[in-house]
């Protein structure tokens, strides 16, 4: 029975590619799930940038750590890892042209992620998980709270094992010629590193939920150096689907192409390697930890994970540079930037997340992370100021630039208020850049994170911060509203045109109309060869080295600057 | 080989690990050699800086703790304010602040220019030592003792907030150090022989 539904499929009448009905249905609903988790958090994100407002502050402390909890937990796991989850089964069986193996665990696997998520929920809104997304021990919630991530989590591996075993089926039967495309091949390392998040989260939430129970010890410094390789390297799954997600959106918007397979393979290999010893960045003033440790971890071995991220930061550019240049774009250094389809929400939504996520995410990443300048970071809201511009600013983004692909690509619907989503990747990356640089002022400033009233009205001693901080906290609730109100027309977009939208007439396209995506109007050239594409590539990628210079140049200052702030603090060690 | 290019969902074919062009092994190289200098500032630092985050790292017993932050009130204590023990340890010693919900415990009055061995924990709950307005932050769990020498390099009127979430009244705790201005220099060593330690 399972086999004869598996064999139904059509063929994509972009890429030609065979589309399982398996497959694109775990798609759909993993996407869904994702969009409504999204909605939750995004909800929650407004109450909560309109409460850190001081001069609006509306909600009262317990709620604010409530939906703080929420927020954390529907954002940073329940739709990024739903979303990552319709990646994987997107970049296996489709991008192979393959069926998906057993697709009744892929339902299975569904089912306990949703009813995890669901408990976890409903927990934090019951108000009988009042500890935040790091639900740091001693502080204790309902055990039944820790049951629904361990559940969660086991799904979550199901479908890792999935992705894998697509792969292995796909290659028995010859269903893709030659190596799996880049982008698979970073999705393979998305998955490789969701196993070791998720193994972590196993380690850390079965010995918790039995502590819950009264049954097990558990040492507080143990669970936060166990937890964040859950916490940290769960970011990590992010950026290597990220990265795989600027991949696959440079091929499909501007026919980029991969200048070198060994060079990007190699750096997603590298982040197999090393990316998981992030857990040290939140542990570099903690107690328990040696320097030597520290150092070594939170460098990620030397700091190979950033070589790793700095490759892609100038691939995935130089791969779009090129593939313009191939197509004529060729006069001056930036030709091919200026003609790109700045129109199409997959091309800026990819573009902006790049620029947001480098200058941005990660440069700030690497610096509040180095041992010693955690001093004057840890803790204060330079923190999400910085996580704000990676997995919000970049993933979020990349993901929702993706989306405007998927909806006709899978769900074979028009994307619906097609001139909003033209204007929104630039409406979220405005405000969630406002958001997070007002967010990083203010922790420069000495302002905690996590915290309902930094007027402290009802403390024995008052803290004067200095005026400027009432500024940057108003900004972070404007541009925390900006990203907000993109984010809930993006929802509006996604909801109404997978349930409402017009179905899409393959035969009928025609270049610039509303609600396709120009690259599917007219798929870019996805190879090229030729006397052109010689003397193209011997002219190389003036414009990508360029922008890389003035990146390592802002990336120097911002880092020495920091070392200089830190020396003039008191002695300390 | 080199004028052959296909897109990121194109599956490759034949030998793909072939030299990259020049400019893209430029930039590998540029970026490694940036990460091993990223990577020699935290051991430099150790060395050459003077702030680090090391100090002196053990466990102790929540009750343990507590007890021989008393013994350090009783030792030192020269007053009080709203209801909280203001407490001067001599130059060079060891000083205990004690992190609980919601307080920081207790006041502590140190000199300018002086070293201490300031030894930080919880008994209940983690905590965020948050030294305003300098922005010194170290995180604070219960059942270890975080023992860092210090050298206040300005007098003044500092406050410790709590930037770790530690229950429903986390964001009103808040204690004090006073620094004051403190002996001339050549004195402070002979005031750090009479340090007391654990």
């Amino acid at each position: 029975m399972s086999s004869a539904v598996n064999a139904i499929f059509r063929k994509c009448p972009v890429t030609g590619l065979r589309v399982y009905k398996d497959a694109e249905n775990l798609i759909k609903v993993n996407a869904v799930v994702a969009i409504v988790a999204f909605l939750v958090g995004v909800i929650a994100a407004i109450m909560l940038v309109l409460t850190r407002w001081q001069t609006v502050h509306l909600l009262p402390a317990d709620w604010f750590y409530r939906i703080l909890t929420l927020h954390g937990f529907n954002m940073l796991i329940f739709f990024i890892i739903f979303f990552e989850m319709a990646v994987l089964y997107f970049a296996g069986p489709v991008l192979l042209n393959s069926r998906l193996p057993a697709p009744k665990l892929g339902w299975i696997a569904f089912a306990l992620m949703l009813i995890g998520a669901v408990m976890v929920d409903v927990l934090i809104l019951a108000g009988k998980a009042d500890v935040l997304f790091t639900s740091y021990p001693p502080l204790k919630a309902d055990p039944n709270f820790y049951l629904g991530i361990i559940l969660f989590a086991v799904g979550a591996l199901i479908v890792c094992g999935l992705f894998f075993a697509s792969w292995v089926v796909a290659k028995k039967e010859k269903t893709y010629e030659g190596s799996v495309p880049l982008v698979t091949y970073g999705a393979l390392c998305a998955a490789i590193i969701a196993v070791i998040t998720l193994v972590h989260g196993a380690i850390i939430y079965i010995p918790t939920w039995l502590w819950s129970l009264d049954l097990a010890p558990m040492d507080p410094q143990i669970y936060r150096m166990v937890w964040w390789a859950l916490g940290h390297s769960s970011q990590q799954i992010n950026v290597a689907a990220m990265v795989s997600v600027w991949y696959l959106l440079a091929a499909v918007t501007c026919g980029g192409v991969v200048l070198n397979e060994k060079i990007s393979r190699s750096a997603f290999f590298l982040y197999i390697l090393f990316i998981s010893m992030a857990s040290a960045h939140h542990l570099l003033v903690d107690p328990g930890l040696s320097p030597a440790w520290k150092v070594w971890n939170t460098s990620y071995a030397m700091y190979l994970a950033v070589l790793a991220s700095m490759v892609h930061g100038f691939t995935v550019p130089a791969g779009i540079e090129m593939g313009m240049r191939l197509r004529g774009f060729t006069k001056s250094r930036f030709e091919w930037l200026r003609k790109a389809p700045w129109g199409d929400p997959g091309f800026s939504a990819l573009w902006i997340s790049l620029i947001i996520f480098g200058f941005l995410g990660g440069i700030t990443g690497v610096t509040i992370g180095t041992e010693q300048i955690n001093i004057i970071t840890h803790n204060t809201l330079r923190i999400p100021g910085h996580f704000h511009v990676t997995v919000v600013g970049g993933t979020a983004l990349a993901f929702m630039g993706v989306t405007y692909y998927v909806i006709p690509l899978i769900f074979q619907r028009k994307v619906a208020f097609w001139k909003f989503a033209k204007i929104q990747p630039y409406l979220f990356g405005f405000g969630i850049t406002v958001f997070s640089m007002a967010m990083t002022f203010a922790g420069s400033l000495g302002v905690p994170r996590r915290h309902w009233d930094i007027s402290f009205a009802n403390s024995n001693f008052s803290v004067e911060f200095s005026p400027m901080v009432d500024l940057m906290l108003a900004l972070v609730g404007i541009g925390g509203l900006i990203a907000a109100t993109a984010v809930l027309g993006f929802i509006a977009i996604a909801v109404v045109s997978v349930f409402f939208g017009t179905k899409v007439d393959w035969a009928n396209l025609k270049e610039g109309m509303d609600g396709i995506p120009p690259g599917l109007v007219k798929l870019p050239p996805q190879s090229y060869t030729g006397k052109n594409a010689e003397v193209v590539h011997e002219a190389g990628t003036p414009g990508t080295v360029a922008l890389v210079a003035v990146f390592l140049v802002v990336f120097i200052l911002y880092y020495y600057t920091n070392w200089k702030n830190l020396s003039m603090i008191w002695k300390m060690g | 080989m080199s004028a052959e290019f296909h897109s990121s969902i194109t599956p490759p074919k034949g030998v793909w690990w072939v030299p990259a062009a020049l400019q893209e092994k430029r930039w590998v190289t540029v970026s490694f050699i940036w990460c091993m200098i990223l990577f020699a500032m935290m051991p430099l630092w150790h060395y050459k800086g003077g702030q680090n985050p090391s100090g002196t790292r053990g466990k102790v017993a929540p009750a343990d703790f507590q007890a021989r932050v008393e013994r350090f009130v009783n030792d030192y204590k020269v007053g009080e304010e709203k209801g909280l023990p203001v407490v001067a340890p001599p130059p060079g010693s060891h000083v205990y602040i004690m992190g609980q919900m919601w307080q920081w415990y207790p006041i502590v009055k140190l000199q300018k220019g002086a070293t201490y061995t300031i030894h930080i924990s919880s008994i209940d709950l983690n905590h965020g030592f948050a030294l305003y307005p300098i922005n010194l932050n170290l995180q604070i769990i219960p059942g270890y003792d975080y023992a860092l020498e210090m050298t206040p390099n300005a007098a003044g009127d500092y406050r410790i907030l709590c930037n770790e979430f530690c229950g429903i009244g986390h964001h009103n705790m808040i204690g004090k150090i006073l620094v004051e201005e403190g002996p001339a220099t050549s004195s402070v060593s002979a005031d750090a022989e009479k340090g007391k330690t654990l």
